[in-house]
């Protein structure tokens, strides 16, 4: 609880600062951004090498979760046609667009952009910034009432990345390897599926 | 058409090779941590959390700065949070059914 209203806060002051340009333009340089993330990698990395256990462990895990992915693709898109239904002025294939980001906001609200303009694109890069801090700050609930395998299918294609260290957290560090080779797969069939649907 | 597609493929690219750099610093870190398996870093702990933190500030803050997006984010904020809401719910459930049937499997043991 405290560790996801601390996550919110730091975004929150982000977008503040942002919004009132209360920081100089300097800070606004995308390679941060990058260099903070590849950071964050080294240090995941050297949490998982440095307790070996967390490598042998993962052969005790079953071999059905290699279907994890498809699950996710499957439960996300199921989800989606559902809403779709409130979402009256939205057309189906736009909508499965949308959710086929799977939290990779940068890249699906390029392509989105690209394939059907900026205001489809607006929504795929919110909805899937959203996607991912929904993940960031319930990953403790999910694991909780749905299992384990629950808040990496909810990280979609970025459980090999940003939200890595909160499934270590919160699932346990013999899930990274699953966690790791999830985000892989999604993250690989985030274009492909972003361009199927936006050629309808 | 053409110069869509090349833009297309350029973008690939790029993000292959962030894909690139991400999994070898990730590997790197592996190494690293097993050559120094010996010692436990209680603050790489603390460091994560603290990298987590920045991550997300520098994302609020490119998203603040977007005046183009900020000035939308009422009409289209809305439809974001429906489907983000629908698309994480739904694949909650659907690994849930997965892990009930691992569970199950595995105390037929």
């Amino acid at each position: 609880m405290k560790g996801s209203l601390i996550i919110l806060s730091f975004f929150a002051t982000g977008l503040l600062l942002g919004l009132f340009s209360w920081l100089p333009a300097t800070w606004q340089n995308p390679d941060f951004g990058f260099i903070v993330l590849c950071a964050l990698m080294f240090a995941v990395g050297f949490s998982i090498g440095n307790d070996p256990k967390s490598i042998k462990q993962f052969r005790s895990l079953n071999p059905r979760i290699i279907f994890l992915p498809l699950m996710t693709i499957v439960g996300t898109w199921t989800g989606v046609i559902l809403v779709s239904l409130l979402l009256k002025n939205r057309s189906l294939t736009d909508c499965l667009a949308i959710g086929s980001g799977f939290g990779y906001y940068s890249l699906s609200g390029i392509l989105i952009t690209h394939y059907k303009g900026v205001e489809i694109g607006t929504i795929a890069l919110l909805s899937n910034i959203m996607r991912e801090i929904m993940t960031l700050l319930f990953a403790p609930w999910m694991v909780q009432y749905f299992g384990k395998l629950s808040v990496i299918s909810s990280g979609g294609a970025t459980t090999m990345d940003t939200t890595l260290p909160v499934i270590l957290q919160n699932a346990g560090k013999n899930y990274a390897i699953v966690s790791i080779y999830h985000g892989f797969i999604i993250d690989f069939s985030v274009p492909f599926l972003i361009s199927f649907f936006c050629s309808f | 058409m053409k110069s869509f597609v090349k833009d297309y493929l350029c973008r690939q690219k790029i993000k292959e090779s962030k894909m690139f750099w991400v999994i070898s610093f990730m590997l790197s870190g592996i190494v690293t941590g097993y050559i120094f398996r010996r010692h436990k870093f209680r603050f790489i702990q603390r460091l994560i959390l603290t990298l987590i933190w920045a991550l997300l500030f520098l994302l609020g803050l490119e998203l603040g700065s977007n005046h183009q997006i900020i000035s939308q984010i009422g009409s289209l904020g809305i439809e974001a949070f429906i489907l983000a809401g629908a698309a994480t719910l739904g694949s909650v459930f659907f690994s849930w059914l997965l892990w009930i049937g691992i569970k199950e499997k595995s105390s037929d043991k």
